[in-house]
């Protein structure tokens, strides 16, 4: 009886030591897991992070230091001046270009929110012949090269006047441009329940109005990751407004630092500086927004449908 | 009776609105889409048969254009230079993002710090991000050739050998795969982890159940990505025009390069625009290609209702 007993409790403190044990493997497990995620990711960070570490660290460098071998990353003595003297150098104020870039982007990202969504609206939440077709037309224009329409489009714009102008660089937005912001739209469009408009319908509410204070207000993880994608995009935009804008007063950030490698190639540090500002804003902004961002492609169900 | 008929209409009333709204809410695309893509399109085929040395009158010489682009030697490096590029860098695109986008959809502390340093290279501006990489690729001074001596191998002209001159552009391209891993996060947020569930009751690994649910459930934005990235790597052109201008002995001479400096430097909108129309019908071509392909190998999945 007592051997049984003793048996029985050795047993039983044996399980319970194995499975403490096993509950410790697994917490182990799982922490290890993480240390090999964590150094995955600082590892790859490290080498993606290169560039821009060498961006920052020649922003602050003292003219004569950007060119040393083997490279020095962190700057002897850290020079705050460059970005003084880099606006200096510029022949037009510098806030002449932020205002530039800020108009265009401004201007070119609410175009395609309005005409977007509008559009993404008929197609997701109207019945009308001819619908599909219209929309799988917008699909195509995803696939069109940009590059094919650029001269005869460069041409109008050369015709209508409006070189060196933001026009070439923001009217097309107002008219739906952006194929891809439609499709992401509507895609989310059709994830909201249909009950909805049919009640507003009943109450009287014109199609306009339930696209305004019905589908809109409901959509605004999308509408958000639209925005954010198009502010990205023009923000940095190279080749548009090359094209399109000719004097200096009209550059945008991007252009403006074309400058520094035409006229003083030697001041790369002066070049880094000024790219450190037009950098910052949109890290930032993916920063604060990545979360947002990542869920409205998401619930727009990409690709997957 | 009334009632019927009088539902009735009010259905058709709706209808008609519906159509009439339908129509009236896409017009902004449409305008756009006939001003800014079919107009263009049309004008490019037109342009394309004439010679247009854009001050003098045009001259109409139907196909010569096009004849001309098969004995024109540039013509056919740019073309391959483009089609190396392409071939190598977009799968290699794939295949890095897809991977990184799964190391960054893993539950882990700092993860928005990660997701933003991965996408960061991406936002980093045309002439400051070509700068930033003549730099890393310098014979002299550059950080590419430190790695080397470093591990015992002897130093590499890099971007000013006509050999490695495309994979430095293919490893440039490394770091700007932002946008594809930020679309291939969301659509593994998409999958329901109820699948994972299910498959880790079965005795799946994580190994069988990546390949199991992970890739087919990811194949609609695999498919997405590599459309996309096919055609946006059929028109590189910032970095090869800021950075290497084409050179050496025309081994980074793109075609967008090609046809841009036949546009804006030369004036010859006219064979400028046979080049926008052939990248036209060979991009076509290869995306058809691919959504034959996809018929095949992409899993989509059914919804219900």
């Amino acid at each position: 009886m007592d051997k049984e007993l003793t048996a029985k409790l050795s047993l039983a403190t044996q399980s319970a030591k194995i499975l403490r044990a096993s509950r410790r493997i697994v917490k182990a497990r799982q922490l290890t897991l993480r240390l090999v995620g964590h150094l995955i990711l600082a590892s790859g960070s490290v080498t993606m992070m290169v560039p821009v570490l060498w961006l920052l660290s020649t922003a602050f460098k003292k003219s004569g230091q950007e060119w040393v071998f083997p490279p020095v990353w962190i700057p002897h003595p850290i020079w705050w001046r460059n970005y003084l003297e880099a606006m200096e150098v510029l022949p037009v104020p510098f806030h002449r270009y932020v205002v530039n870039t800020l108009i265009i982007t401004v201007c070119a990202t609410a175009g395609t929110g309005f005409s977007a969504s509008l559009a993404a609206f008929s197609f997701a939440r109207l019945r009308f012949k001819g619908r599909d077709v219209m929309f799988a037309l917008v699909i195509s224009t995803m696939m069109l090269p940009g590059v094919v329409t650029l001269i005869p489009t460069f041409l109008i714009f050369k015709t209508l006047g409006w070189l060196d102008t933001f026009l070439p660089l923001i009217v097309p937005y107002c008219f739906g441009w952006s194929a891809f912001s439609i499709f992401l739209l509507r895609q989310f469009f059709m994830t909201i329940p249909r009950d909805l408009d049919e009640a507003a319908r009943m109450d009287g509410a014109s199609n306009l109005r339930i696209y305004w204070s019905v589908v809109l207000p409901l959509a605004k993880p999308a509408l958000a990751t639209v925005i954010i994608f198009q502010v990205l995009w023009r923000w940095n935009e190279f080749m548009e407004p090359m094209i399109y804008l000719n004097t200096m007063k009209n550059y945008t950030l991007a252009l403006a630092l074309r400058t520094f490698q035409n006229v003083r190639s030697q001041r790369i540090n002066y070049l880094m500086a000024l790219s450190s500002i037009q950098v910052a804003p949109v890290v930032i902004l993916f920063f604060a927004t990545q979360r947002y961002f990542i869920q409205g492609i998401t619930l727009t169900g990409m690709g997957g449908h | 009776m009334r009632v019927s008929i009088f539902r009735f209409k009010w259905h058709r009333g709706v209808l008609w609105r519906e159509t009439v709204d339908g129509w009236l809410f896409i017009l902004p695309w449409i305008m756009g889409f006939l001003v800014f893509t079919a107009g263009p399109m049309v004008a490019s085929a037109v342009i394309s048969m004439m010679n247009w040395e854009i001050l003098l009158p045009p001259e109409w010489v139907g196909l010569a254009n096009f004849v001309r682009m098969f004995r024109d030697p540039l013509f056919l490096t740019s073309l391959g230079n483009t089609v190396y590029y392409t071939f190598l860098g977009v799968p290699l695109y794939i295949i890095v993002s897809l991977l990184t986008a799964l190391a960054l959809n893993m539950r882990l502390r700092g993860m928005a710090i990660y997701r933003t340093i991965y996408f960061l290279p991406s936002l980093t501006p045309a002439v400051a991000n070509a700068l930033l990489w003549m730099w890393i690729f310098n014979p002299d001074f550059g950080l590419a050739n430190l790695l080397l001596n470093r591990v015992g191998l002897p130093g590499q002209k890099w971007l000013f050998d006509p050999q490695l001159a495309k994979p430095c552009f293919i490893i440039m391209g490394l770091w700007g795969i932002g946008g594809q891993m930020v679309i291939f996060l969301a659509g593994l947020q998409g999958i329901p982890p109820e699948l994972y569930e299910a498959a880790r009751i079965d005795g799946a690994n994580n190994w069988q159940s990546f390949w199991s649910i992970t890739l087919p459930m990811l194949s609609p934005t695999i498919f997405f990505n590599l459309v996309i990235g096919i055609i946006g790597s059929f028109q590189v052109f910032t970095t090869a025009y800021i950075a290497t201008q084409g050179g050496p002995q025309n081994a980074t001479l793109f075609y967008v390069l090609y046809l841009y400096r036949n546009a804006f430097d030369y004036f010859k909108m006219g064979y400028a625009s046979a080049l926008a129309w052939a990248l036209f019908v060979i991009v076509l071509i290869l995306t058809l290609m691919q959504f034959g392909l996809a018929r095949r190998l992409v899993y989509y999945e059914v919804k219900e209702g």
